[in-house]
């Protein structure tokens, strides 16, 4: 039967995307399906960035907080913790500070935070916004300014925002993360009018919006899939970006990651309980397509790389 | 692999007799290709064609079923590689290993564990599915006891039974047949025995090979034999062993129609770490496995599995649904907000979790609108002003609430109006588009 297996291969390709300017991480570039390396070329792992914030959490659960102590008081000493302790290779810094609703942080702190970190670590920064379309519109500007030369993924950029960051990212040389609400067509729709600015296509990561296990996963696991296939099974350029999961964010807001057991006793220990949720989350959208996946506590992140490492 | 109506079609007589019940050859053929007639009904087709028709009509992943009553497992009958492109079907058993060599103490525990393993989840009830029981003792007496031991403890809990050993096996099955447990061991150096220990005791069998080259070749011997309820095991070892074997085995079943690797797969996830083990279970739940074997209950574990289950489970044609009522969240008093929304699992999900997240005790009046979001609910006249509106009514909730105000969501501002004039004395309050602003909105709403 040796040789009748049903192996395949794809005219696509997915682009490698770099990231960062002293250590660097690629990610991508693989001709063939997530970790379908019995038929095809994969090079790369796919990346964990560790989540931090430019002010103190908070919102973020004890568990979570209690796995970095006093570092998530300062930026600085919480990206240096995650790289010097923890061994990360890669940071994302999520600007929550300048969210309106938050403590509506000018650009310029944003600026300056990012300026700190950077000069604090070796490893690639990924820099994110509040998620206030029109805030976003302002901070990333002032953020991709003070990064200049650093070669960071800036994001995210969205219908309502895209021009500015685009602007920007393209100004200082930065890679782009282009988000679209989990839809093939609107995240190639996005992707054309960031190219239209004259932004490399090779540049670009995309992020189809994640969801947490038992919150709509099997939505952003499809949507993945489907641009995946897109990319390989019908060479779609626009879409052959290698893809963000954003999973620590929305995995630790759910019910089943916060609750304590005094208060769900069929769920059992809250602290597996939450990592579990972490890591089961990154490995549903790692096995449909994401190569780099933001996440927040340090042991799912753990025995994810292991996991990483079991199916290269 | 199923065969379109016209190619179906092209098989037929072509002479319209109707002797059918059908109209037409053609008509007839689309009926078959739906499946809602058998070939039978045609007297005069060929025995060529009806051969091919048979072929064509048999699903490319046999369907193999253990255990007996309302517990009984199916598996198999998969049609597709990637699930937008249609529902998987048979969710993929999870049972959990006990071996023989642990004390009947140790043994009862973990059968009560499983047994209370039950999770409710968007009205699904969610369990352990099986049990493994493991020979690991080699000792035949032991493995009888352990057998009968458990299927006491745990009647109508589905059984595999792993040894490899043919007189061990047919000592143990000789209590517990009549449950049409799984015999996991068939390999090819025992083959002939143990299909005669099967075909006597009517039972599915799982085989075990290296590699799926040995595995088409076993599974043509058991078929030649007729053997046809089978589970197939490659032993894939890693991570990557796993997800090649069941891609390769999914594809070579479905694309290529090849029969002798068209059978349900068991998949071993035990490990040493519970994260681990969690992770490989995960990979045979979205790569393809009809079983899997845990080595312990854990409810974190379970909670993890059973809902990413469900999720990749899902029909993604057909919405989740809950069911409508008006949930409290927290514990409201007649002063606490009431919000209304449609029953679209997502949307309830993440309304009734910023809710929470808000520490606002609440009301949520869940309508039920085929499981719908908001804006296509709207859009498809679900969520209208006169349906929120009797729902409101309807429900009784006036009597429980000093404070009448509803709260609807920021999308469908443009009912208000309506609703106040459906709903005399009450008070309709616009909320946020995005549910992830109504903590801030609740907080300022209790303020």
């Amino acid at each position: 039967m040796g040789s009748t297996l049903p192996l395949e291969t794809y005219p696509g390709k997915v682009n490698e995307v770099t990231i960062g300017s002293q250590k660097i991480v690629s990610i991508g570039g693989e001709n063939t399906l997530p970790f379908h390396s019995f038929e095809g070329n994969v090079p790369n792992k796919p990346v964990i960035a560790y989540e931090i914030q430019d002010v103190p959490p908070d919102d973020w659960h004890e568990t979570l907080l209690s796995a970095y102590g006093d570092v998530t008081k300062d930026p600085v000493k919480w990206a240096q913790y995650c790289e010097q302790t923890l061994k990360a290779d890669a940071i994302a810094i999520r600007l929550v500070g300048t969210h309106p609703d938050n403590q509506n942080k000018s650009p310029e702190h944003a600026a300056q935070v990012v300026r700190d970190v950077l000069s604090g670590i070796t490893i690639p920064l990924i820099i994110l916004g509040s998620n206030s379309i029109e805030k976003d519109a302002q901070v990333l500007v002032s953020a991709s300014n003070a990064a200049k030369g650093y070669n960071c993924a800036i994001g995210k950029a969205q219908e309502g925002n895209y021009k500015t960051i685009v602007a920007a990212a393209l100004a200082n040389n930065h890679n782009l993360i282009a988000m679209s609400e989990l839809d093939v067509n609107l995240s190639k729709q996005l992707n054309i009018l960031i190219t239209q600015m004259g932004f490399d296509k090779e540049r670009i990561i995309i992020d189809p919006m994640c969801s947490a296990l038992g919150y709509g996963l099997e939505y952003s696991f499809s949507v993945m899939e489907r641009i995946r296939l897109a990319a390989l099974t019908q060479n779609d350029v626009v879409v052959q970006q290698p893809m963000l999961g954003d999973v620590g964010m929305y995995v630790w807001k759910v019910k089943e990651a916060q609750a304590l057991q005094s208060d769900m006793p069929r769920w059992g220990d809250q602290r597996m309980r939450g990592i579990l949720w972490e890591a089961v989350t990154a490995a549903t959208l790692m096995l449909s397509g994401a190569e780099l996946l933001i996440m927040r506590h340090p042991d799912a992140v753990e025995k994810i790389k292991s996991f990483i490492d079991d199916l290269i | 692999m199923a065969m379109s109506g016209i190619e179906i079609f092209k098989l037929l007589p072509k002479t319209n007799c109707k002797k059918c019940g059908q109209p037409t050859c053609l008509a007839f053929a689309m009926k078959l290709a739906q499946r809602q007639v058998s070939i039978d009904a045609c007297p005069d087709v060929s025995e060529e064609s009806r051969q091919k028709l048979s072929d064509a009509s048999t699903p490319p992943i046999r369907m193999v079923t253990f255990g007996v009553g309302d517990r009984a497992i199916k598996m198999g009958e998969e049609t597709v590689l990637f699930r937008h492109e249609k529902k998987y079907y048979h969710p993929c058993a999870i049972s959990v290993e006990i071996k023989d060599t642990m004390t009947d103490e140790e043994i009862s525990k973990t059968v009560a564990d499983i047994l209370d393993s039950d999770i409710e989840r968007v009205g699904q009830r969610l369990r352990i599915d099986a049990v493994f029981l493991n020979n690991t003792s080699n000792d035949k007496v032991r493995f009888r006891d352990v057998v009968k031991l458990v299927s006491e403890k745990a009647s109508g809990l589905p059984l595999i039974l792993s040894t490899d050993k043919p007189d061990i096996a047919d000592e143990a099955l000789k209590s517990v047949a009549d449950t049409k447990p799984l015999l996991y061991g068939v390999t090819k150096d025992n083959l002939e025995s143990m299909c005669d220990i099967a075909k006597r005791y009517k039972i599915p069998v799982g085989i075990i090979a290296d590699g799926l080259e040995e595995m088409s070749q076993l599974t043509e011997r058991l078929k030649a034999k007729g053997i046809l309820d089978m589970v197939i095991d490659t032993k894939p070892r890693s991570a990557k062993e796993i997800l090649t074997h069941n891609t390769l085995i999914r594809r070579a079943a479905i694309k290529k129609g090849m029969r002798s690797l068209g059978y349900p797969i068991i998949t071993f996830a035990q490990r040493d770490d519970d994260v681990i083990e969690t992770l490989i279970a995960s990979l045979g739940i979205i790569k393809y496995s009809s079983i899997l074997v845990l080595s312990n209950v854990r409810p974190y574990k379970n909670l993890a599995l059973f809902t990413l289950r469900q999720n990749i489970y899902t029909d993604p044609q057909v919405p989740m649904q809950v069911e409508q009522k008006i949930y409290k969240i927290g514990e409201p008093t007649d002063t606490s907000p009431l919000i209304v929304t449609t029953n679209f699992s997502l949307t309830y999900f993440i309304v009734s979790g910023e809710i929470e997240n808000s520490k606002v005790p609440t009301r949520l009046a869940i309508l039920d609108c085929e499981g719908l979001s908001v804006l296509t609910a709207w859009a498809a006249g679900k969520f209208t002003a006169s349906r929120i509106a009797n729902f409101i009514k309807e429900s009784g909730i006036e009597n429980e609430l000093s404070r009448k105000e509803v709260i609807i969501p920021g999308y469908v501002a443009m009912l208000s109006g309506a609703i106040e004039d459906k709903l005399p004395g009450w008070k309709v309050t616009v909320g946020p588009r995005e549910a992830n602003a109504l903590p801030a909105f609740l907080k300022a709403w209790n303020g």
